[in-house]
């Protein structure tokens, strides 16, 4: 066993999942798989929200699968970037939304 | 995280690496993750789908390399070109290429470097091989030299004449991607350089004058899907400069040579051997470019592919150099492989002219 919870090298063995339940696995991979081919959204511009997802949920295997995905896909780090940044206005957002309730419980509890 | 290494200005040879020497090269291909056992061998791969030992099919395409010699040092570069290089082919090999080229039964002739130009029969060589009416007649230009001084500034013109089907590296449509893999200013020769052949006819929509691009990926990935990388390099390079090209060919980089050297460095190596095999698509298998190619290096010898011409890999055949060609007995043999032939069976496949599944 890793002394760490994270190991680069595990991300390749993510396929594996499969060996401990089959059917589930297979219709993962499955939807997965069909989930980022082209359709109304670009295989491009899914690589790019995925790699923005990946961000606000902190998965670093995302991190680095869609980093190299999007580079095979000649997507640029400014490109990159502004995702990175699309994903973290909203999850900053959605805190800062929060502050309303805040408001909202301050205001009905004070005289 | 492993140290970034500057660009190169010294081939691996000029260097004294240890990677210059192709046994050392070789014994990584063949040791560690596959010696391990963690990875399959390419030949228990093809095996089972019965295309082991691989067998040529009919011969298409004559490659020849006229010399190492080249005017940049790209970090990828599997030929390990530069400008110190001085392995160039001479009129009298060129000769016995010629003999070839007349009775070949190959539709298309490629001719490669290092920058082909620099070679100094180049010119007499693309005349008199013109002459023999090969239906293709390929040149692997680099681009730059086209404007790395005043005597290549005619080349367009010249191609023109001999109805040259340029084929160009072009790493991506921006300028810090390109120059980063392939040295500083290349970007904005290489944007000069196809605007220049744009304007003698090279490239435009119904011309017959043929420009293809190849991109590669700068860095230890592989290629995207060759159709939409292309739609996006016609786009950006239709846009920002008003070029136009016929078709994007999408090569994948083989962890040979300097590629090798930087994946070792950057300590991206193994990842990029499991993605290679990760990708390896059968149906890639029956249509790899060395079934229908033949490799001719600048001192004659026979290759099954420009790979295996710098793996220092002869043909597995009693006909090994150009002056005892003979077609037929050629064509039955075995190809050599090792691991590096994933790269090209990798995804969609991977040839000199794109992909092939």
């Amino acid at each position: 066993m890793a002394n760490s919870y994270y190991d680069p090298a595990d991300l390749r063995k993510f396929g594996k999942i499969t060996e401990w339940s089959e059917e589930l696995g297979n219709k993962f991979f499955d939807y997965y798989g069909k989930v980022f081919e082209e359709g109304a959204l670009s295989a491009r511009e899914k690589s790019l929200i995925a790699l923005a997802v990946a961000h606000v949920v902190k998965c670093p295997y995302c991190i680095d699968a869609y980093t190299k995905d999007g580079l095979q896909k000649g997507i640029t780090k400014e490109e990159m970037m502004e995702a990175v940044h699309a994903g973290a206005a909203i999850e900053s957002g959605a805190t800062l939304v929060h502050g309303v309730q805040m408001m909202n419980k301050y205001n009905k509890l004070s005289m | 995280m492993p140290q970034l290494k500057k660009a190169a200005k010294k081939s691996l040879k000029a260097q004294e690496n240890a990677l210059a020497e192709t046994n050392k090269q070789l014994e990584i291909l063949n040791g560690g993750v596959f010696a391990d056992g963690e990875l399959p061998y390419f030949k228990d791969k093809i095996a089972e789908i019965g295309h082991f030992p691989l067998r040529p099919n009919k011969l298409e395409v004559l490659q020849i390399n006229v010399g190492y010699m080249c005017n940049q040092v790209c970090e990828h570069c599997h030929v390990d070109a530069g400008p110190d290089r001085k392995e160039i082919m001479t009129r009298e090999t060129m000769e016995q290429c010629l003999e070839v080229i007349r009775n070949t039964g190959a539709h298309t002739l490629d001719l490669t470097g290092g920058a082909p130009e620099m070679n100094p029969d180049f010119r007499w060589f693309v005349e008199e091989a013109a002459k023999a009416g090969i239906q293709d007649f390929i040149v692997r230009s680099n681009l730059t030299i086209i404007r790395a001084n005043k005597k290549y500034y005619d080349l367009p013109e010249f191609f023109k004449k001999h109805n040259v089907h340029v084929v160009s590296s072009m790493p991506h449509y921006t300028r810090g991607k390109t120059d980063k893999q392939r040295g500083d200013g290349v970007f904005d020769k290489s944007i000069k350089a196809l605007q220049e052949l744009n304007a003698v006819g090279y490239g435009m929509p119904d011309s017959p004058l043929r420009l293809d691009l190849v991109y590669n990926p700068s860095g230890a990935f592989l290629p995207g899907d060759q159709a939409a990388m292309e739609k996006d390099f016609k786009k950006a390079l239709d846009e920002d400069f008003g070029i136009q090209f016929h078709n994007l060919f999408a090569i994948t980089n083989l962890p040979i040579s300097r590629f090798l050297d930087y994946l070792i460095a950057s300590e991206n190596y193994e990842d990029y051997m499991y993605a290679l095999v990760e990708a390896y698509n059968p149906a890639a298998v029956a249509n790899v470019m060395c079934t229908n190619t033949i490799s001719i290096s600048w001192d004659g010898w026979l290759y099954d592919c420009d790979f295996n011409q710098m793996l220092d890999l002869k043909v597995a055949s009693k006909v090994k150099h150009i002056k005892d060609y003979n077609e037929d007995i050629l064509n039955d043999r075995n190809i050599i492989i090792s691991q590096h032939c994933y790269g090209c069976t990798a995804g969609a496949g991977s040839s000199c002219q794109g992909t092939v599944a």
